[in-house]
């Protein structure tokens, strides 16, 4: 039958399904589950206080750039170094790569060192195949979900701007590597203690596991990621030719079989991680020394 | 409430008719006994050999390989053969609907012609020259097996149903929909294969308007990884091609052949 001939069943309006099941309650999870996140790290990431915690440093600050202390943390002393005179303020200069904020910042430009980098993770995941397929149904209820009627009639695909952008995805992968990178030497300083003398030893806190796991986790969602997947070997038709690049095909096709496990595992830890630096840093929880 | 074993039970079937032309389309309540073991298939024939003589459904093998009864079972695409009625809920009628992404012909009977139209379109398989001089080829069998996979495919059509851009936004003419996606992706990754099909699925076959949403996977009843497997290494394939700028850099410098 020709194309444009055929007498096609109306579309149905939006929401409007024979799905008897609760079709709503996974696109409302992965709604509240976004915004909750959304919201939280947004939050987090304008504090430009309480990300570190002595040798800890939260993930939502990390690689931290530029430092640009509050008021607060020059003069309060650091929860991990009670005893000494270290601030938060010099705990934050410990951490930073470069130095001060340039003295050339527009006044009207809110600071902090998070938000110079959380763009980049950001735009891993929101360009990630994983979250595309969620967030379409979610926040655009494009389909809602399977076979339920859609809201619109007019559709674009990935066609056009700006979503034809989202095939850079790999650019958005080549940092988060990075980040993985960077986030590892921070779960090795986590394993680093220093005494309130200014010396250092090995030692091992809850938090060190906190930022270990959280590396584990951001490492397996961003090792699997489908461009991985694709740029380690997928491109090829012959892959076998090359055993080391079939095996490693392998592992990346092994982790992007549970993608949005991965995915959300990942994104529940980073925060939490946040969290847990933020607390200790506030003095409301208490980092449990192991060693 | 379902039928469980070693009981007869009476539901009733919510069965889409139409008139002789597809027109006219309503829901008619049947009601049948049913006993362990029926699919919703067995129950659809008990309605038409007692109570609905003209009732229109396709079928074949009736062992989920064929493809013919495809249908929507309570709003969710399926194999009417391979839907027991142990897992349908029977406290309330069980609708059976025709797949929306398609015109109905009568009852649950719909016209898929438009398929076999647009699998016509793709560019057929080109094998590079034999490998041997008795004319064969040489294979790694894990190159073989990656495209097996897409070989599994029964032509159901159950995945464009519930794919949104065919079903909801009738996009026929410019999207080829995941089951042609996934044949594409068995040539196109096909070790001896050389044909180049990317630029087809950028401008004809329409991948682009794919938005991910995994609907076509999770409906699959050969448990083809559609999404994962076929769809997006090929949308990767086309980013090579066309929208990465070191990619074609590569190619620019002469890199870049097919492998």
């Amino acid at each position: 039958m020709a194309e444009g001939k055929m007498s096609l069943p109306m579309a149905r309006g939006a929401g409007e399904t024979s799905r008897r099941d609760l079709w709503w309650l996974q696109p409302l999870a992965v709604f509240l589950g976004f915004s909750t996140f959304i919201g939280y790290s947004t939050w987090a990431a304008f504090q430009n206080d309480h990300y570190t915690y002595g040798s800890y440093i939260s993930p939502f600050y990390s690689p931290a750039l530029l430092y640009s202390p509050t008021q607060d943390a020059e003069k309060s002393k650091s929860r991990a170094h009670e005893k000494s005179s270290i601030t938060r303020a010099d705990e934050q200069k410990a951490h930073t790569f470069c130095g001060p904020k340039p003295a050339w910042w527009p006044g009207f430009l809110p600071f902090s060192a998070a938000l110079l980098i959380l763009p980049f993770p950001g735009l891993f995941r929101f360009t990630c195949y994983y979250y595309r397929g969620a967030y379409y149904k979610a926040f655009w209820a494009d389909p809602i979900n399977c076979g339920v009627g859609e809201p619109r009639k007019s559709y674009w695909g990935e066609n056009s701007l700006p979503l034809i952008l989202q095939n850079l995805h790999r650019y958005a992968l080549y940092a988060a590597l990075v980040f993985i990178v960077i986030l590892a030497y921070d779960a090795l300083q986590g394993f680093i203690f220093i005494n309130d003398d200014g010396s250092k030893r090995f030692g091992v806190g809850v938090g060190s596991f906190v930022l270990v796991l959280n590396v584990c986790l951001l490492g397996s969602y961003t090792l699997g990621c489908h461009s991985m997947r694709h740029l380690i070997g997928g491109h090829r038709d012959e892959l076998a030719k090359s055993k080391t690049q079939k095996k490693l095909y392998d592992c990346v096709t092994c982790l992007n079989g549970k993608h949005g496990m991965w995915a959300w595992f990942s994104l529940f830890w980073v925060g939490f991680s946040d969290v847990y630096v933020r607390l200790c840093s506030m003095g409301i929880w208490t980092d449990f020394r192991l060693l | 409430m379902t039928a469980t074993a070693g009981t007869t039970q009476m539901v009733t079937l919510r069965i889409w008719r139409t008139d002789a032309q597809g027109g006219d389309g309503k829901f008619v309540d049947y009601q049948t006994p049913v006993s362990e073991g029926m699919v919703v298939l067995d129950a659809v024939h008990q309605v038409q050999a007692t109570q609905a003589n003209d009732l229109a459904c396709r079928w074949n093998c009736k062992a989920g390989k064929c493809g013919s009864c495809s249908a929507e079972i309570n709003g969710k695409p399926a194999l009417m053969c391979m839907t027991q009625l142990a897992h349908v809920p029977t406290d309330q009628p069980i609708m059976i609907e025709p797949i929306r992404a398609f015109p109905t012909l009568k009852d649950l009977v719909t016209d898929v012609s438009w398929n076999y139209e647009v699998k016509k379109r793709i560019k057929p398989f080109q094998p590079r020259k034999p490998d041997a001089p008795d004319g064969t080829w040489r294979m790694d069998q894990a190159d073989v097996d990656r495209v097996q996979e897409f070989r599994k495919c029964i032509e159901c059509f159950l995945c464009q149903d519930v794919c949104h851009v065919l079903r909801d936004h009738h996009m026929h003419a410019e999207f080829i929909g995941p089951r042609f996606l996934v044949y594409t992706a068995a040539l196109e990754m096909h070790p001896l294969d050389t044909a180049d099909r990317l630029a087809d699925l950028k401008d004809k076959d329409g991948i682009g308007l794919c938005n991910i949403t995994k609907c076509c996977t999770k409906v699959c009843p050969e448990h083809i990884t559609i999404t994962d497997n076929a769809i997006i290494p090929l949308k990767e394939r086309v980013v090579d091609e066309f929208y990465d700028p070191l990619s074609l850099l590569k190619r620019f410098f002469g890199g870049g052949k097919k492998t």
